[in-house]
């Protein structure tokens, strides 16, 4: 009973009341006292009862020395004086004995007088008007920074604020996760927001190191996943930030030994998930960020990093943004890309590196754009929802080779895929406003002009080409001879890990029982594909770039296998191809990753579209100039990664 | 020996399980009486579980034997049936009981029920008509109802036995007669503190106070601190709660229940008590549920009386003053310019005639004197049926926008904020004791001229109005100094050229937002004003205090008009607020009852319970007929005046609702917290469900949907700011205001 009472209550001992008795010298009797004590308390609980009265009325839910010093005016009592500081007044105990008291320092007076910090008055109460809410829905506008005067950091929130940029930007990976995850979750940081989004902002000046940039990033992901956190205008400058990272030509990047690409795509991934969850916030962020990738893309004087910056950037924004931005600009880009990749001195070696690795973003982009379209026209046209699966990935099925090349594909051999897969699952289900389409085939038809088979033969739902690339001629064309040429070639590529495509083309006549005459619709192009997939170990010859070690391997010939591959000979049934990429020590052990398709026969177009670019490169590595120790096949595709 | 330590058991067993020494209160009753007086008895000694049953039907044959042996033959039949005894069992027992029964003084070896009951009815009769010499004190009349009335040490047994009964009888009747708990429970409490038996008051708190419903916990707080006599003469809300007869409606069933059992038992205290202090509203018909009690139930002094709320309330509008309006050729244009003519003209049709039919519901139109229109005011009039034509229809499909007007840097405390009806200018009372108005369109705020250079103006020009101001002053804001403690409440006239403030320094001042002077102080409160508010028409103001009265002033009168007195707390800030026809004012209070008063008579015509908390902010809707109210319990209740029932209960906020604010056609109703956020209510359809017929106007009765999560229609999030003051502009758009707290 007595410890519930004590409990709800503080109370006064009388003990307590005798020492106050007696520091103002009375002797008081123990009975006196404990009456005292008693009526003490109560008066006390009295008066912070009226004092709560005057907190709820002043609207605060904080009891206020004032609130309580008014109760007692108006109890006619004696106020109590010398607490109306604004911050709390420490309450300590005394290390020996059980005795605590406030802890109340001397100031020195003249100091204060003579002070020269004269602190400011406070800033003029005003009244700021926003639209919060219109017609009962979301936020209009951003309400834009408080003003500085209102903003005050908390003690606490300095220490958090310093501790987890400490640990983020430092050495401790540990550490790092920890204050990443903790940034993630934490709903009280909204007042450290505009700090945070300042710390970010300073990639400008630590764009020579990479591993600032990617904690950098880290942090601008951990902030927009945060559920607490209402970003309203920073996202403009979060988005900036990671803009930077994307296209800048970094100063990291004069090494080539930086893997800046990795940091790009990790950029452009964060960029479209910033868009995706917080694009509402700021209105026309999505113009701004295609219109600022554009400029870049269409700006030669910029360095190829900067240029795959954009590509990836677009293709993260999704393959609407590709349609609308790159592919238009794909037909003044190309040339560009042309010079770098046929440019084969030494002086250019790095820069065709990279112009390789543009190459191959471009390619990965476009093909997701024609995948997307596929789809989307599916989806369109109602009936082919049952294809769906197949339009979107059985295009791309791969599995291990033959035994006799037995490691598995390095896993340096990833990136560009993954980039690709990371990137639709991000960018899935556009929505914004229409764009004047270009017609499935007609696109195709461009793109087909540009990249030629390498897009074939990841994207094969092509049955408005007609012609379906077939290779009944490419056969007798091709030999075995990639063991041969492996050393050399890693010689060549000075160690770069590059990506080694090859076809296997396989005819289909003794393939499968299931083989029938297809019907040319996309829908039902499918069964064909899984067929192809189903039958693919029974592939023979394969085509890689290291056949091309044949000297004397020309470009007329390239030219040859072109028209074969598009105007295809009747033949009984659908061509498979099998696609293997590797990595750079493809030639020598590594059988790298197969990649199987199929054509279904489509009856031929009857209007061929006009190549204009085909000339200009069918295919990568056409040999322009006879380079004596470089002989490239025509068919292989170089990405060195 | 044995009896102590039967004692020290019981004491134990308290502390341990306390839901089972609620249940059998009389085991523990018998264990405190009978361990001095009896040592030996089987029966105390005997496991808790089994005595009280049988305790009970000894009891109860003890009581048939004493009804016997009186005569009341009556009595004992019906006692004899609803206790379920045969006339056997009681026979049995009669033979063994009747010779302790019949000599009253028992001796050590008379069993404890017969000399319980004995204690029961020698100190009953000894007690009540003899009062002590020695505690007649020199206090008040009021605590003088307090006087000895029995032993002390049996407080415990008459309210356990009372509780025994009521948690025995039947259902129906129970939630009804429970609601006697609390108040007997601080009557006795009181009576024993006023009493010095400061003890027993102590044990019986620790021993009842678990029961009390929950809403009434910070009551509990109050009272339990409470152990002195002494401390009782300053302690104005339980003087209040003395004086002020707590009601409670009980249906005549579940009474008659109850006077049977105290005349049975003897049980003089209580039913002194009930004489006393309560009032009993008796009504015939089905007794009230539990939820239908509590929903009604947690005001100070129990539930209003229904006679109380009987009284015919005009609760319908004015007529409109008929002004020549040029309203064709201007809404002409504007049909034009917006290119929606049908719309508009339905409108204005329904304007048109609302205003020319007379409500039945309405008061005379010179019920209460009005000030006559002023050519401004017809001017203002026009301007604002005007806007109304503009109005956007609201409703759950079309939610009104929301402006925020934040106060920053406002250190000082922002304690009350106001617009205008027009919208155009902003006060904000703060704690500082200054009053701040700001102009939030672009119109400056400038003041009149001197009186040197107003000598100088041209007063027969068209633009003397504009010309009497002084450009040199045109700021954004001013700031109005004069109070001498925190403003509570500030209001602005209808026309805009006064305001008024009250503070915590016990006045209520009158400014001009001509001059940006103090024109008036009234003083009459003399204590905090919490709040004040002009009436629709101007002229008039109503002010509540800590004083617990209401005022009603004249602008042009020092002395108040009427003063409203009958709360028993605290009459709370922004909570007076005038009927839309200017002739009821409804005030809310700390003693968790809203209250209408007639301002023609002074009378209250209404009395609405049902909070749990001190009333914070209160609403009439536009068409008079109803009123909503937010307290500290973050609960919206709506009420209908005409018939005086509750019909509705929004829950959703989860602090104080500081602001309510229906919009102009009524159909949202939106409320602001200090929890940060606004909330609207689809009111219409609150309103529409409500069947209110004859029965239920009545009775009373009322059956409340629980649908507060369909008739929510949204709610909003400040950026840590709490709204202080909701208004509608008079195209609806909704206006919230409020300091930005940055802890």
């Amino acid at each position: 009973m007595t410890e519930r009472e004590e409990r709800r209550f503080a109370e006064v001992p009388r003990e307590s009341i005798k020492l106050m008795a007696e520091s103002t010298g009375v002797e008081l009797s123990e009975e006196v006292a404990a009456l005292l004590a008693e009526d003490v308390c109560y008066r006390l609980r009295e008066a912070t009862q009226n004092s709560s009265q005057f907190m709820r009325h002043a609207k605060r839910r904080k009891l206020s020395v004032e609130d309580f010093n008014r109760a007692l005016r108006w109890s006619n009592t004696e106020t109590v004086c010398g607490y109306g500081a604004q911050d709390a007044l420490p309450f300590r105990p005394l290390k020996e004995g059980e005795l605590f008291f406030v802890e109340d320092r001397e100031i020195n007076l003249v100091e204060l007088a003579l002070a020269t910090n004269i602190p400011k008055g406070c800033a003029e109460t005003m009244v700021r008007v926003h639209v919060s809410y219109l017609d009962g829905k979301g936020n209009l506008e951003p309400q834009g920074t408080v003003p500085t005067a209102v903003q005050s950091l908390s003690e606490d929130l300095l220490k958090y604020y310093q501790q987890i940029t400490r640990a983020i930007l430092g050495e401790d990976p540990h550490l790092m996760k920890v204050a990443l995850l903790d940034l993630q979750s934490n709903s009280k940081i909204a007042a450290l927001l505009p700090y945070f989004v300042y710390v970010i902002s300073g990639v400008k000046s630590v764009s020579h190191d990479l591993d600032q940039l990617n904690r950098l990033l880290h942090m601008v992901k951990s902030l927009v996943q945060n559920p607490y956190l209402y970003l309203g205008s920073y996202v403009r400058s979060l988005v900036s930030s990671v803009m930077y990272c994307i296209l800048e030509p970094l100063a990291a990047s004069i090494n080539p030994l930086n893997d800046h690409w990795t940091l790009r795509d990790y950029a452009a991934l964060l960029l479209s998930h910033i868009f995706w969850t917080h694009g509402d916030l700021v209105s026309g962020l999505y113009h701004q960020i295609l219109l600022s990738l554009q400029k870049v893309l269409s700006d030669p004087v910029r360095p190829l990093c900067s240029h795959y910056g954009a590509v990836v950037g677009l293709h993260a924004l999704g393959w609407k943004a590709v349609e609308r931005v790159l592919y238009p600009h794909l037909p003044a880009y190309w040339a560009n890309l042309q010079a770098v990749l046929d440019d084969y001195s030494v002086s250019n070696a790095q820069v065709k590196a990279d112009g390789h690795k543009v190459y191959g973003a471009i390619l990965v982009a476009v093909e997701r754009l024609l995948k997307m379209k596929a789809l989307s026209l599916t989806l369109a046209a109602g009936g082919g929802s049952a294809g769906l699966p197949g339009t979107t990935t059985g295009a791309v099925g791969f599995r291990e080779n033959s035994p006799g090349l037995s490691p598995p594909p390095e896993p340096l051999s990833e990136p560009p895929l993954g980039i690709a897969s990371h990137l639709q699952a991000g960018g899935a289900g556009c929505q914004w406003e229409e764009w004047t389409p270009v017609s499935l085939p007609a696109m195709y038809c461009e793109l087909y002009s540009f990249f030629g088979d390498s897009l074939a033969v990841r994207f094969s739902t092509d049955p408005p080409l007609g012609g379906a690339p077939s290779s009944r001629s490419c056969q007798p064309l091709e030999g075995r001879k990639e063991p041969a040429s492996g050393a050399p070639n890693l010689e060549n590529t000075r160690k770069m890990p590059q990506l080694t495509a090859s076809m296997n083309i396989s005819p289909r006549q003794d393939g499968s029982p299931r083989m029938e005459p297809q019907p040319p619709s996309l829908a039902a192009t499918v069964p064909g594909r899984s067929l192809a997939r189903s039958s693919s170990s029974s592939s023979s010859v394969s085509r890689s770039r290291s056949s091309s070690s044949r000297p004397g391997r020309s470009t007329s010939q390239s030219r040859d296998i072109f028209p074969k591959a598009r105007f295809p000979l009747p033949q009984a049934g659908p061509p498979a191809f099998s696609f293997i990429i590797g990595g750079r020590q493809m030639g020598r052990r590594c059988q790298g990753r197969r990649f199987q398709t199929s054509f279904t026969p489509t009856p031929p177009l009857n209007t061929l579209p006009p190549r204009a670019y085909a000339h200009k490169l069918p295919v990568i590595g056409r040999v322009s100039k006879p380079v004596r120790r470089w002989t490239c096949s025509h068919y292989s595709l170089h990405l060195p990664l | 020996m044995a009896a102590v330590q039967d004692g020290q058991m019981e004491l134990d067993a308290e502390k341990e399980t306390k839901p089972e020494i609620l249940s059998d209160g009389t085991s523990n009753l018998s264990g405190n009486t009978a361990s001095g007086t009896l040592s030996s008895s089987p029966l105390t000694a005997a496991p808790a579980g089994g005595a009280p049953k049988m305790e009970d039907q000894q009891t109860l044959i003890a009581v048939l034997q004493f009804l016997k042996r009186n005569k009341l033959t009556d009595s004992v039949e019906i006692l004899r049936r609803e206790a379920g005894l045969g006339e056997d069992q009681e026979d049995s027992q009669a033979t063994d009981g009747s010779g302790g029964g019949k000599g009253d003084v028992d001796g050590g070896d008379a069993n404890s029920l017969l000399s319980r009951v004995s204690i029961t009815s020698a100190a009953a009769p000894q007690s009540m008509p003899v009062k002590r010499a020695d505690d007649q004190p020199d206090v008040s009349v009021v605590l003088s109802a307090y006087s000895q009335q029995g032993d002390p040490s049996l407080y415990q047994v008459y309210y356990s036995g009372l509780k025994n009964f009521i948690e025995s009888v039947l259902d129906c009747h129970r939630a009804e007669l429970s609601q006697l708990f609390y108040p007997l429970f601080v009557h006795m409490y009181l009576e024993l503190v006023y009493n010095n038996h400061e003890n027993e008051a102590k044990a019986f708190f620790e021993k009842f106070s678990g029961d009390q419903e929950c809403y009434y916990q910070d009551d509990l707080r109050v009272l339990c601190g409470l152990t002195k006599k002494e401390h009782l003469k300053g302690n104005e809300v339980l003087l209040d709660f003395r004086t002020s007869r707590f009601v409670l409606r009980i249906s005549r069933d579940s009474y008659q229940l109850l006077k049977r059992h105290l005349q049975e038992r003897h049980n003089n205290q209580i039913w002194n008590i009930i004489q006393e202090h309560l009032y009993i509203d008796i009504f015939d018909g089905m007794p009230r549920s539990k939820s239908q009690i509590d929903s009604m139930s947690g005001s100070l002094a129990g539930e209003g009386r229904r006679e109380l709320n009987k009284a015919k309330v005009f609760h319908g509008l004015l007529k409109e003053p008929e002004i020549e309006v040029p309203l064709d050729d201007e809404d002409d244009e504007a049909e034009n310019e917006e290119g929606k003519p049908k719309k508009k003209k339905t409108k204005k049709d329904s304007l048109g005639s609302k205003s020319k039919k007379q409500d039945p519901n309405a008061p005379q139109q010179n019920r209460i004197p009005l000030p006559e229109l002023k050519d401004s005011d017809k001017l203002d009039k026009i301007m604002y049926m005007k806007e109304s034509t503009k109005r956007i229809r609201l409703g759950p499909e079309n939610l009104p926008s929301i402006c925020f007007y934040t106060l920053l840097n406002a250190y000082q405390g922002l304690t009350a904020v106001d617009f205008t009806d027009d919208s155009s200018l902003l006060a904000g009372g703060f704690a500082d004791s200054t009053v701040r108005v700001w102009s939030v369109t672009p119109k400056k705020l400038r003041k009149v001229k001197s009186a040197a250079d107003l000598n100088m103006i041209d007063k027969e020009s068209d633009d003397v109005l504009e010309r009497i101001m002084d450009e040199k002053t045109a700021s954004e804001s001013k700031i109005l100094y004069g109070h001498s403690g925190p403003v509570y409440g500030v209001s602005f006239s209808p026309d805009r050229n006064y305001l008024l403030s009250s503070s915590e320094d016990g006045t209520v001042r009158l400014w001009s937002l001509l001059t940006f002077t103090c024109l008036v102080g009234y003083k009459g409160h003399n204590y905090p004003v919490w709040d004040t508010q002009f009436s629709p028409f101007g002229y008039y103001f109503v002010s509540g205090g800590h004083d617990r009265v209401a005022r009603l002033w004249a602008t042009d009168h020092y002395q108040p008009l009427r003063i409203f007195a009958g709360h028993l707390a605290d009459v709370t800030c922004t909570c007076t607020r005038f009927h839309p026809n200017s002739n009821y004012v409804a005030t809310g209070s700390t003693d968790r009852t809203i209250r209408l008063w007639d301002v023609l008579n002074g009378n209250c015509v209404r009395i609405f319970t049902g909070h749990k908390g001190p009333i914070h902010s209160l609403a009439f809707s536009p068409n008079g007929k109803f009123l909503a109210s937010g307290s500290t319990d973050g609960r919206v209740l709506l009420w209908d005046i005409g018939h005086g029932l509750m019909i509705g209960e929004l829950k959703g906020h989860t602090d104080t609702i500081y602001s309510l604010k229906f919009s102009r056609d009524g159909e949202i109703l939106a409320s602001g917290s200090m929890d940060n956020t606004v909330r609207l209510w689809n009111s219409m359809k609150a309103f529409d469900e409500v069947e209110t017929d004859d029965f239920t106007a009545t009775t009373g009765h009322i059956h409340l949907p629980d649908n507060s999560q369909e008739l929510l229609l949204g709610t909003y999030h400040s950026k840590s700011t709490p709204v202080t003051h909701l208004h509608f502009t008079r195209r609806n758009l909704l206006l919230a205001a409020g300091a930005y707290n940055s802890q």
